[in-house]
Formats: C-alpha cells, sequence, structure tokens
C-alpha cells in the first residue's frame, strides 16, 4: 500500500489535437519526494493539475492512499499545490494566508493559532506573521506559499515549479529548505520542474517526461548514469552519443562501428548481437583528454583516438572542450588539478588524444 | 549625465505648474457655482423669477411638510438602485474578465453601445415598453401578486415597519390601477437599466486586474467556489465596487429625466422638485435651497462613513503595533533567558 500511495493509472489527457498526457501509468510512494522532470511542454504540469483537481482526464484513473480521486474537485481532495507565482491571497496578513485551510476546515481557534505559530517558526516567519504579501521578498513569499500548503497536513504536497521566480542564490538556499521541510513533516512531495540539477538534488525519485510519456522512472543516479534512451540522456547533464553497429562480441564487452570513426569498446550492457543498430552515450567528464596517449596501465590503447582542438571554455571548477575526431564532435570535461596556470595549457587547434575506458560509455535506446 | 533635481523651491514650483490647471478648473466650474447656489438660499425671490435682497425666508419657506418624505424617498431610491446595480454588475464583470480576449472585447464593447444613443430617447422608448398593454405590464401584476402574497405572511410589525420606510404598501392589488407606468418600479427598473454600465466598467476593470489563480489557489485550500468568490475574488475587486457604488450613487441621487417621465405622480424626486421650483415656480433661491439640502443630506453620510473608516484603520494599525510590539517583547526574554 505505502508502495502506492498515489497511482496514476493509464492517464490521457488531450487538449484538442495535442495529447498532453498520453497514457501515463507510475505510482508515487508514501512519504517520498517525487520529481516530474521535463521540458516545457511535455505534460509534467497537467499531470500534476489532474492530481489538484484542475484538470480531468480523458481516459484513466487517479488514485489516492487506495481511494479513486479523479473526479472529486479540488476542495474535497487532501491535495495542496504550491503555485509557481505563489499565490499567496493579497488581501490577507501572512497570518490569515497561513489560517485559510483550517478556518475552513472550522478546526477550533486554539488548534489554528497553535498550528499557524508552528509553522510560522518553522519557516522562520514569525516575525512577519501581521504583513501583507506584497510587504515580502520573492523568499518569503515562497515560504509562505509552502506553508499555506502544508499546515493542514496534506496527504500530498505539489509544488509546481516553485523555484522558477528566483534568482540562483535564492534557489539554492531554497533548495536546501525545502529538503529540510520535507524531513521535518514527511508528508508526500510531488515537485514538477524543467530544471535537471533541482530534481537531482532533492528528489528520491525522478520521473523524466517527454511529449506526454515518462521516459524513465528511477533514482537520480540511476537517471544519470543508466539513463533508457537518448532523450533521457541528453536531457540530464551533457552527453555524447556515438550512433553505430556492433561489429563483433568479445566477452561481456563489444566493438561499435560507427561511420567514419575507428571501432569504439564498450560493456555490452543489453547484450546486443554482431549486426544491431545502437547509441552509445559517453559523459563529458569521463572522457580524458592529454598530449600523449595513456600509458598502457591508464586504459592500454582502447578507446583511444587522436583529436583537434574546436574551443575551450575556462568555467573555473574544469574546462570545457570541444574535440574533433575523425570528423565527430567530442565534448571532454577536464577537471582541474594541483595550480592550473602553471601546466602548459591545450588550447585551440592543438593535436591531442581523448580517450575512454570500455566501461564508461553506457547504452541506450536508439532515437526514434 | 542628467542631474537630479534636489531643489526644494523648484520641485515646488514644477508641482504648482502641474496642479494649477486642475484647480482652476475645480474654482471656476465647481467652487464658484456650488458657492453661488449657497448664496442664493439666503436671498429672496421676486415676481419676475430673479433673485432678491439678501434674507432668510427661502429657508423659512423650505419647512413644507412634504420634503422629509421626498427626500427619504430620493435617497431610498437611489440605494436600492445602487443595489441593484452592483449585485447585476458584480457577476457580469466576472463573467466578462474569465472570457477569451476577443469575446471580452466584444461584450465589454456592447455595455458601452447604449451610449450612441441620447439618454432621453432611450427612457422614451421604456416609456413604450411599460405600456399598460405591454408584457412588462404583466409581469408587473405578477410581481405585485407575489409580493403581496408575501408581504401578508409577514407578522403586523414587520408590515408596518415596511410600510412604514416606503417598501410596501397595505391592500390588494388591483390590475386596472396598477400600472408599471407612473410607479416607483418604472423608475428603479429604468434607472438600474441607465447606470448598470456605470457599475459595471469599475468592477471589469477590477476584475480584468485580478488573478484568477488565486480562486483556483483557495478551492486548492479546500474552499468551495462561492466561498471562494466571496473571500478572495469580491475582496480583491473592492476598489471597483467602491467606484460603482459611487459611480451609481451620486447620478441616481440627482436624477429627474427617469421620474419626470415614467414615475408620473407616484414617485417624485427631490430632483423633480427642484426642476419644478427652478424653471415652473421661476423661484431659483428655493430651487438652490433644496439643492444644498440634498447635497448635505448626502455628504453627511458619506463623511460619517469615512470617519468610519479610518477609525477602523487606525485601530487595525495599532493592534498590529501591539503585537509587533507583544512578539518583540517575547523574543526579547527568550534572548535574556538564554
Amino acid at each position: 500500500m505505502a508502495d502506492e500511495f498515489l497511482v496514476f493509472d493509464h492517464v490521457t489527457k488531450r487538449f484538442g489535437a495535442l495529447t498532453a498526457v498520453d497514457d501515463v501509468s507510475f505510482s508515487v510512494k508514501k512519504g517520498e519526494f517525487f520529481s516530474l522532470l521535463g521540458p516545457s511542454g511535455c505534460g509534467k504540469t497537467t499531470l500534476l493539475r489532474m492530481v489538484g483537481g484542475f484538470e480531468r482526464p480523458d481516459t484513466g484513473r487517479i488514485y489516492l492512499d487506495g481511494k479513486d480521486i479523479t473526479d472529486a474537485p479540488p476542495n474535497m481532495r487532501r491535495v495542496h499545490t504550491v503555485f509557481q507565482n505563489y499565490a499567496l491571497f493579497p488581501t490577507m496578513t501572512i497570518w490569515d494566508n497561513i489560517a485559510f485551510s483550517l478556518r475552513l476546515a472550522k478546526k477550533p481557534q486554539e488548534e489554528i493559532d497553535e498550528a499557524v505559530d508552528a509553522i510560522l517558526e518553522m519557516i522562520r516567519m514569525s516575525d512577519h506573521a501581521w504583513k501583507y504579501p506584497s510587504q515580502l521578498s520573492g523568499g518569503q513569499k515562497q515560504r509562505v506559499a509552502i506553508a499555506r500548503a502544508l499546515v493542514d497536513h496534506p496527504q500530498v504536497l505539489l509544488l509546481d515549479e516553485p523555484l522558477a521566480a528566483l534568482d540562483l542564490k535564492l534557489r539554492q538556499h531554497m533548495l536546501l529548505e525545502l529538503d529540510t521541510i520535507h524531513d521535518q513533516v514527511g508528508s508526500t512531495f510531488v515537485y514538477v520542474t524543467h530544471d535537471q540539477g533541482e530534481a537531482m538534488s532533492l528528489s528520491d525519485r525522478i520521473a523524466v517526461m517527454n511529449r506526454g510519456k515518462v521516459e524513465q522512472l528511477d533514482t537520480p543516479a540511476k537517471i544519470y548514469e543508466a539513463p533508457k534512451t537518448s532523450f533521457v540522456a541528453s536531457f540530464i547533464g551533457d552527453t555524447n552519443f556515438f550512433h553505430g553497429e556492433i561489429v563483433s562480441v568479445e566477452g561481456d564487452y563489444c566493438f561499435i562501428q560507427v561511420a567514419g570513426f575507428p571501432q569504439i569498446k564498450a560493456y555490452n550492457d543489453k547484450k546486443l548481437s554482431v549486426g544491431q543498430e545502437i547509441d552509445l552515450s559517453v559523459r563529458p567528464e569521463k572522457i580524458r583528454l592529454s598530449f600523449t596517449p595513456p600509458r598502457p596501465e591508464e586504459g592500454a590503447a582502447i578507446n583511444v583516438f587522436p583529436s583537434k582542438v574546436k574551443d575551450v571554455v575556462y568555467q573555473g571548477v574544469y574546462t570545457k572542450f570541444w574535440v574533433t575526431s575523425s570528423g565527430l564532435q567530442i565534448q571532454s570535461l577536464q577537471p582541474h588539478s594541483r595550480f592550473l596556470l602553471d601546466q602548459e595549457p591545450i588550447t585551440w587547434n592543438d593535436e591531442v588524444f581523448v580517450w575512454w575506458h570500455p566501461d564508461d560509455g553506457y547504452m541506450v535506446e536508439c532515437a526514434k | 549625465m542628467r542631474e537630479v533635481n534636489t531643489n526644494p523651491l523648484r520641485t515646488r514650483k514644477a508641482e504648482w505648474c502641474l496642479t494649477t490647471p486642475s484647480f482652476l478648473w475645480l474654482a471656476v466650474f465647481f467652487v464658484i457655482p456650488a458657492v453661488i447656489v449657497l448664496a442664493f438660499t439666503f436671498h429672496g425671490h421676486d415676481a419676475s423669477g430673479g433673485v432678491g435682497a439678501w434674507s432668510m425666508s427661502t429657508w423659512r419657506e423650505l419647512v413644507d411638510p412634504d420634503y422629509p418624505a421626498i427626500v427619504w424617498n430620493t435617497i431610498r431610491i437611489s440605494f436600492e438602485v445602487t443595489l441593484w446595480s452592483i449585485v447585476l454588475a458584480i457577476p457580469s464583470a466576472y463573467a466578462i474578465a474569465r472570457m477569451n480576449p476577443r469575446w471580452r472585447a466584444i461584450v465589454a464593447g456592447s455595455i458601452m453601445l447604449p451610449f450612441w444613443t441620447s439618454f432621453v430617447v432611450r427612457v422614451f422608448a421604456w416609456k413604450t415598453m411599460l405600456h399598460p398593454d405591454g408584457w412588462l405590464q404583466a409581469c408587473y401584476i405578477v410581481f405585485l401578486r407575489v409580493r403581496g402574497w408575501l408581504f401578508d405572511w409577514l407578522p403586523g410589525f414587520c408590515q408596518q415597519f415596511l410600510v412604514w420606510l416606503g417598501l410596501a404598501s397595505s391592500g390588494p392589488v388591483d390590475p386596472a390601477t396598477s400600472t408599471i407606468l407612473d410607479s416607483e418600479t418604472a423608475v428603479v427598473l429604468v434607472s438600474v437599466y441607465s447606470f448598470l454600465p456605470f457599475a459595471i466598467m469599475p468592477i471589469y476593470t477590477a476584475a480584468e486586474k485580478f488573478d484568477f489563480s488565486l480562486l483556483e489557489a483557495a478551492r486548492d485550500l479546500g474552499a468551495k467556489n462561492f466561498y471562494a468568490f466571496r473571500k478572495i475574488f469580491m475582496p480583491g475587486i473592492r476598489q471597483g465596487i467602491v467606484s460603482a457604488v459611487l459611480m451609481v450613487f451620486i447620478p441616481a441621487i440627482g436624477s429627474y429625466v427617469i421620474p419626470q417621465m415614467l414615475g408620473g405622480t407616484n414617485c417624485v424626486l427631490i430632483g423633480n422638485k427642484i426642476f419644478m421650483r427652478a424653471i415652473q415656480n421661476r423661484n431659483i433661491p428655493h430651487a438652490s435651497a433644496l439643492a444644498t439640502l440634498m447635497a448635505v443630506s448626502v455628504l453627511i453620510p458619506i463623511g460619517l462613513a469615512m470617519w468610519w473608516k479610518r477609525r477602523q484603520d487606525l485601530r487595525g494599525k495599532r493592534r498590529l503595533e501591539a503585537q509587533t510590539a507583544r512578539l518583540l517583547m517575547t523574543t526579547a526574554e527568550g534572548g535574556n533567558a538564554s
């Protein structure tokens, strides 16, 4: 039961000719921090609005804690939303905003006072209780919106890109805050975002969505390290794709022939046989770059390709290189070690070697 | 670089230049005429319709036993008209604001459409529609019957109170003598028709700026549709409602064309009396005194309402200050303890 707290059962929603959500089925666990991640227009917000009760699926059902909530109006669900624009009531004080749901539930006054004061304390906004929303900063409004949605202990808290309107520093701060709040209240959080960084750092599990479908549902690490499809691999972080055909299999490994490129050795994760086509994804940070080819103990002479540097972008933490090798563009991230300025820099048009270990590549389903 | 002007004398000069035209306009077309009207009330009148010498005779003549009833009727009818206009305008404005932009422009435009025709012509058209052989007359008889039936159900003291307020009359309905034309109902009906655009427009302007996702948020937090409408939408468009009330109530108080053409002898308002004294009786001072009386009787309640509102705001502010002070004190105590 706990594993199937919020269940989507073959949910489809169309807007005219557009299928926003296309036969989606999955379930969210109780107490989980769950993210719906995808580019704009992928159907994540529509899915969230269906849980909130603001949209009705054309087909399929939605269950919450074993009950069918598909047709329940928003006010009959114990599900609250934190809206992207906060949607705080401008004519009410912060205190009244937070007390709104408790007053509707006709809770006794002492209970309301206690609950509101406690949650104000939790978001460290007790000093601002009698202010109006217009007197608060973006981050403060955000915290009030979360408190207002959490005060009556909803079964599920829906967060619709809640950090999108904040600046970078504040966003990082609010990420930590959200994480703390989730630990404190232990409710189920469903978080919608297009920012993979937010989703990765907060979530227990992520559903990556594209064109109305869930492409992959997994833990952040699995989604990053073992993306199922080329869409997931490219949406979560940067990656290099090598599209080719398997020409030979050697134990757990195989050799892939990419047109016009030397053969690439890779771990045959999908147990493919000779002749099959595959996309191999190699993350830029796994691709090494040097003036001299690696010594044999560093990875033998496998997957070492001479190439030419096309572009260099210094980014402080690392340097990003774009090189071409046998006509292919390859992206590589080099972390800095020791004192960077003392080293002979690799720069534009240098002849270098790129190389990676056969285990560094990951096979994904070909893009359709 | 542009220099920021901090010279107080220059700023003040600019302020004067900007405000003088509007002050002049108000002085010439509002203050001076109002003072003249007030001055006329302390003059007598002569037989040729002119203004006579300084005297208190006009004010002494004002103790006509009809006047209090007429003033009361005018305020009551204006109030009724305002109430109906607002009640109809709020849902209309809400509906228009929620339409898609194309329909919104069409509907908002058609609300303003009647203004392309002369006001008097439109009231005259109503006179035809309210003809005793018309279908509105039939509706009116039904309305009177239902009202009489409801009235009979009320306990005696309620009946007396309503009669005293002028909101009802006892006795059976006689279709032959009860015509909607020349009745108070006709005046209220056509006044609401005439003033409704003035109520819809300010409320619509406020509703258009209203963030409708707030209603969604309220529903999300457990509010029913109507509750969200009442507690979130209505306070959100409060400014619009306030200006709508003023936009309807003030012209309703001064209206005389509608009661003149549709009220007959059953619905004489202060506007008609002023018109009668000024044009028919050629007694300008008397008309001026009536106008002054009316203005004062409207300004006093508005003034009282504003005073009450300010007192409430002040109280709220004091309560807020007290709360902050108490909070600061508890924080300080907590700080001392630790």
